[in-house]
């Protein structure tokens, strides 16, 4: 057994660098109890909790990188500890300051974030091609609407679908919108998550100019995670616009009768709650409205659902890095869909999109289910 | 002693040791206060309320013949009343004394020495220009009646009521359930000593449903309270037994034959009582009382059957409420209270998983009272193999309540040793620290370590019946980290004991107003001081004793109620309180009766009253706390408050600012 001795100024650089709330915990571990890693593997984050309040991380250690911020721990926490912004402030001691080593996997996809906007390493003039074929303006001053596609779409062939089908209705039901294409970055909620705070910084001033430039007053976007960090961190950067996902889009729409379904889809779906439109903003009723109103849509719940929905796994930078088969979340979930005997799953998210869809390659049956984004569903109904 | 009418100021600026000393030049301060006009003799002294202090301007006021005193000091709020005592001793009428707070609001807030000590003497300045225009004041008394109200019948009130009782004094005893026993009464054995509960309460019970002093009122609850310390009036809604207490004797016969079963209160919703029923068989008073919203009589007008069967000719569906007026000088609220309910805390499966109990229907389901009578058993009335005992639902937990019950530990610590008694079971704790505070309380813990009890330290993230394996098909399985292994623990158990917060009870937000108490931020009764004066309310003559205080176990509990009643017994041994003079007062030729006063204030205090052809104000000086909103709302300014008048606070604010 290693002899460890408390350190006070590893405490006082955690603290500083955001996760002062470290020191409110005492040590009840349902942290660790409700973290959706118990399920494939050990990781102990209450020990880590612990040890930043002695000051003796291990800042080499591989566990740190687990977190995938999907704040089931923050939920339950009795003591309001923020543990997602300790396990940041852990991160940004290993980034910025040097001490530790960060994966890979994770390196590879920041510097293509800071090289040329997206983590996939394609070139930024080609972040608009999505929509070549399609009727899509730029944004200009006076555009109505924004809408912010997040880079997964814009580059993945995979996902591609969720921008243009949400571009699609947005022209049929005649909105006034654009997109930024290359003008635009990386949103860098990620990038935050996984503790390189000046890149972030940089990314988020870089759209935020291209914002106010444009007098951008409204974003639409696909994603939670574009959504949770336009709407809570960039305003301290001095944003200052209106951000809407998706699903709340497009059950206004549905509400004002200005989207009408021409089709019934007639098929069973189940809608997995997305850590960063759930949890972290309390979206849980508009999507499954959205879906309840589409004709001949069969909604089904997995057993663990809202509050307790199953990570992905893709957030707070885990997209990026590799997970063991065996220990994958979106395996699980993909599994329980199949179990379901669902036609669909659906998400909101193109994180959890892409993990679903990775998962669809090496699950059992992984092909009998299909993986959809609910504008995807909207759109097939109309 | 106003020689020629001059005034002879004695102003007394005190060290504190180095409280004041220290930030503020104390000699400086002195010597300026001596240059003031009227200012006869200026001191400064190491402790100005020690004995040698209070002796100086003891007497300098005798020798110098001062008429007016001033110590620039700490605040009113610690030592006034020591030196308007002094003055008292000398001679001087106590209120022609001024403090000048230079250590809260001067010394202990700044660090700049020079600006210190010109704030101190701009203070004193102040101090000296307000005592010119102070007025010797008279301090009334006002009798107390010595009757006692205490509200709520459980260990708490019990306790207090026999307390003052055995003095040979009166007590009201208001009880809202049809009987007296409260919670305690509920419970099986009683930590650390595994007394029985029902035994060691039942004979206090009996004490207080025969005691000649005590006027026992049950199925009954107070509407009403005015009136002030020694002079309360108190109006209580006894309510409709529809039984008649003089004819009943008892015999239970009503109870056997009524065919109507209702989800049993005192079991905690586990048994079923009938529509006419004692709560449980020792009830105090032992008369039944019908249950109107479950008696097919009072829905529908149908069976009848206990008054059918009744030898006694008891039953009387006549009945009517009863309006009691009675006059206390002291109030001692006991009201206990609730328990928090898990449903809202869908993780750990209350309310969806059978076998997942709260704490007091575990107690239940082990009294020999109970409905399984005293068995311990699952819903289907299988003995459990397995229990898991969880702490801290509800408490220690910013999302419910951020304070701890103070007693689960120790309960829990008790069922185990109630199920290893009973059952086979293997039994589980789930903790996240043990709080064995009291007399015996670690040595029970260390006892039950060794009845074979596995203790697991981690809070428990969810209860599921979702098997992963053969073993725990089934049944409930606790997931939680053992923090001190760092591993997760899945644990199959076939019942779950949830050790439930105490919280406040859900009405106490209407009790608290109707006795004009205070609440805290978690909810239970605000006390005057936590660590001096538990049991007193800022509202002179209510007092509060037991849970509906804080959270605490039955030695606690019954410590405070003895307590509360001491204070009761204090005021009445005095029989009269002495009221504060500086209350506010109405110039009749002022006064256009037009009620602002009587509208914004919140003690009662003016009351618009005829005046021959006229409506003037008319300040009951017992109630007014001299806060003075009255005489900011008189639009004529008829009222002022006395030792705090215009003159006074315009000359103290000039001074100040130094005009």
């Amino acid at each position: 057994m290693l002899v460890k001795t408390p350190y006070r100024e590893a405490v006082d650089v955690l603290v500083d660098e955001g996760g002062e709330t470290l020191q409110l915990c005492y040590q009840c571990a349902s942290c660790t109890g409700s973290c959706p890693w118990g399920l494939v593997r050990d990781f102990a984050i209450h020990k880590i909790m612990h040890e930043a309040q002695l000051g003796v991380v291990d800042f080499e250690d591989e566990d740190i990188w687990l977190c995938v911020a999907c704040r089931a721990c923050v939920n339950q926490c009795p003591r309001g500890v923020q543990l997602i912004d300790v396990v940041k402030a852990i991160r940004r001691t290993v980034m910025e300051l040097g001490v530790g080593k960060s994966p890979s996997s994770l390196r590879v996809a920041l510097t293509s974030i800071a090289g040329v906007g997206n983590p996939i390493g394609e070139a930024e003039e080609k972040r608009a091609d999505w929509a070549k074929e399609m009727d899509v303006k730029t944004f200009t001053k006076g555009t109505d609407l924004l809408y912010f596609p997040c880079c997964l779409p814009c580059y993945d062939p995979l996902l591609k679908g969720i921008a243009v089908t949400t571009a699609a209705i947005l022209n049929k039901v005649g909105m006034d919108f654009g997109i930024l294409g290359a003008n635009e970055t990386c949103c860098g909620e990620a990038i935050r998550k996984a503790g390189n705070e000046s890149l972030f910084q940089s990314l988020a001033e870089k759209n935020i100019a291209t914002f106010n430039e444009n007098a951008v007053k409204k974003v639409l976007v696909s994603s939670p995670h574009c959504y949770h960090t336009f709407k809570h961190e960039y305003p301290d950067l001095g944003s200052d616009f209106e951000v809407i996902h998706s699903t709340q889009y497009l059950l206004q729409l549905i509400k004002d009768h200005k989207l009408e379904f021409t089709k019934e889809l007639n098929i069973k779906v189940v809608y997995h709650d997305s850590c960063y439109l759930g949890r972290h903003n309390g979206i849980y009723d508009e999507p499954r409205e959205v879906l309840r109103s589409i004709p001949g849509l069969e909604l089904i719940e997995f057993p663990d659902y809202r509050e307790d929905s199953i990570c992905c796994g893709g957030g707070s930078g885990r997209l990026w890095i590799d997970t063991e088969k065996g220990q994958r979340f979106s395996d699980t979930r993909l599994k329980q869909a199949i179990d379901l005997g669902v036609e669909v799953l659906a998400v909101a998210c193109p994180y959890c999109m892409s993990m679903f869809k990775d998962s669809q390659l090496t699950v059992d049956k992984g092909e009998t289910v299909a993986v959809k984004d609910i504008a995807e569903l909207v759109k097939e109904a109309m | 002693m106003d020689r020629n009418g001059h005034r002879r100021i004695g102003v007394y600026i005190c060290h504190c040791g180095t409280n004041i000393a220290q930030t503020v030049d104390v000699e400086k301060v002195s010597e300026y206060a001596g240059t003031l006009d009227s200012v006869v003799v200026a001191r400064d002294y190491m402790f100005m309320c020690s004995d040698v202090g209070q002796e100086l301007i003891e007497n300098d006021i005798r020798e110098l013949g001062l008429n007016r005193v001033v110590v620039a000091s700490c605040s009113p709020r610690m030592h006034e009343l020591t030196f308007r005592k002094v003055c008292q001793r000398a001679g001087l009428n106590p209120y022609l004394l001024e403090m000048a707070n230079i250590r809260e609001q001067c010394s202990w807030v700044h660090s700049d020495k020079d600006l210190a000590t010109e704030k101190a003497k701009a203070l004193v300045r102040a101090a000296v220009k307000r005592a010119f225009y102070q007025e010797p004041l008279e301090t009334k008394e006002a009798l107390i009646n010595p009757n006692t109200l205490v509200v709520g019948g459980g260990i708490a009130g019990i306790q207090a009521a026999l307390e003052i009782a055995d003095s040979e004094h009166k007590v009201y005893l208001v009880e809202r359930e049809p009987s007296i026993g409260g919670h305690m009464i509920q419970l099986d054995k009683t930590f650390p000593t595994l007394d029985c509960s029902s035994c060691i309460l039942t004979p206090k019970m009996s004490a207080v449903g025969s005691h000649p002093y005590i006027d026992l009122m049950t199925y009954s609850e107070v509407e009403e309270v005015s009136g002030y310390i020694g002079n309360f009036k108190i109006r209580i809604r006894k309510k409709a037994r529809y039984v008649d207490e003089d004819k009943c004797n008892s015999c239970g016969v009503c109870q056997e034959k009524c065919p109507w079963q209702v989800d049993s209160e005192f079991n905690a919703g586990l048994g079923k009582r009938k529509a006419i029923y004692t709560p449980f068989p020792q009830a105090v008073p032992n008369i039944p009382v019908i249950d109107t919203e479950h008696c097919a009589y009072f829905l529908k007008g149908t069976c009848r059957a206990c008054e059918k069967f009744c030898d006694a000719k008891a039953i009387n569906f006549e009945q009517t409420d009863q309006i009691i007026e009675v006059e206390v000088g002291t109030i001692i609220v006991a009201t206990g209270y609730d328990v928090f309910d898990p449903s809202v805390m869908p993780r750990y499966g209350y309310g969806k998983y059978d076998n997942v109990i709260t704490s007091l229907e575990f107690e239940r389901l082990s009294s020999a009272t109970g409905p399984t009578g005293g068995r311990i058993l699952l819903k289907d009335g299988r003995e459990p193999e397995s229990v898991a005992i969880i702490h801290c639902v509800g408490s220690r937990d910013q999302n419910y309540h951020e304070y701890c019950s103070r007693v689960c530990c120790m309960y829990a610590l008790k069922f185990a040793h109630l199920i290893k008694e009973k059952t086979n079971a293997q039994v589980y704790q789930m903790y996240i620290d043990m709080r064995c505070f009291g007399a015996g309380y670690e040595e029970f813990y260390k006892r039950l370590s060794q009845e074979g009890v596995t203790f697991i330290r981690g809070k428990v993230a969810k209860v599921t019946d979702h098997a992963t394996t053969e073993e725990e098909k089934g049944k409930l399985i606790v997931v939680g980290v053992d923090t001190v292994l760092g591993n997760l623990m899945r644990v199959p158990v076939d019942m779950v004991v949830l050790c439930a917060a105490l919280e406040a009870r859900s009405d106490a937000d209407k009790v608290a107003r109707m006795f004009t108490i205070g609440r805290r931020a978690d909810g239970f009764f605000l006390e005057r001081h936590v660590k001096l004066d538990p049991i007193a309310t800022p509202t002179d003559g209510v007092l509060i004793a037991g849970c509906c205080q804080s959270p605490k176990d039955i030695p606690d509990t019954v410590a405070q109620a003895s307590a509360a009643a001491a204070r009761a017994l204090a005021l009445i041994s005095r029989g009269k309180v002495a009221l504060e003079a500086a209350v506010a007062c109405v110039d009749e030729t002022r006064c256009q009766g037009c009620g602002r006063c009587e509208e914004i204030c919140e003690f009662h205090a003016p009351k618009i009253r005829k005046n021959g052809l006229i409506s003037v104000s008319s300040i009951n000086e017992v109630l007014c706390k001299g806060c003075g909103a009255c005489a900011v709302s008189c639009p004529t300014g008829a009222i002022s408050i006395k030792h705090f008048t215009r003159q006074e606070i315009l000359a103290e604010l000039e001074a100040l600012v130094g005009v």
